[in-house]
């Protein structure tokens, strides 16, 4: 798993039938202590993160059928929490 | 998944068994800002995305499992057609 920001989301119709009324956002990989990593994808919401939050995401396809509940679904990122806080020792 | 512009399309009549049918369309990967980021990429067509339409496609053994066949060596697959994109930046409103 990562951490990542919610920056945006995507809007689509026309999509794959395994992401149907799926939310699509658009991540940030960010560090321990929130900062920007430079990398930007797209995850799947399963836990209603809004903008701004710092989530938890995985990037794994066997994850992502378990928390979808779809067989074998071609999806691999998803967003499986919402961080309230992150406690680093220096 | 990853943002992505349709740039072009490959005609291969000759390809395994379990890609036959399929169509293969070049995409460039882009940032949320839509510049282009990295090299253009082969990935397979799920969704009858065309020419110049912005799209979002997954990488790795999932790409695989878009197809009917799941038992097929796709590794890049077309998933959907953006409509829109809204980044914020992560500022709440």
């Amino acid at each position: 798993m990562f951490l990542a920001r919610v920056i945006g989301d995507v809007v689509s119709t026309v999509k794959h039938e395994s992401l149907r009324a799926r939310k699509l956002l658009i991540i940030e990989r960010v560090g321990e202590s929130g900062e920007p990593l430079g990398d930007t994808l797209l995850a799947i919401d399963s836990v209603d993160a809004g903008d701004g939050d710092i989530v938890l995401v995985i990037d794994e396809g066997g994850s992502a059928a378990m928390i979808t509940g779809q067989k074998e679904p071609p999806i691999r990122t998803v967003i499986v929490g919402i961080v309230d806080r992150i406690d680093v020792e220096e | 998944m990853h943002l992505a512009k349709v740039i072009g399309a490959v005609w291969a009549t000759q390809k395994v068994e379990s890609l036959r049918g399929e169509r293969l369309l070049v995409v460039q990967p882009l940032t949320h800002e839509l510049e282009p980021k990295g090299r253009p990429l082969v990935a397979v067509d799920t969704v009858s995305a065309a020419p110049g339409q912005l799209v979002y496609f997954v990488k790795s053994r999932e790409a695989a499992k878009a197809l009917p066949d799941q038992f097929n060596p796709a590794d890049a697959a077309i998933l959907g057609i953006v409509d829109d994109v809204h980044v914020t930046g992560g500022k709440r409103d």
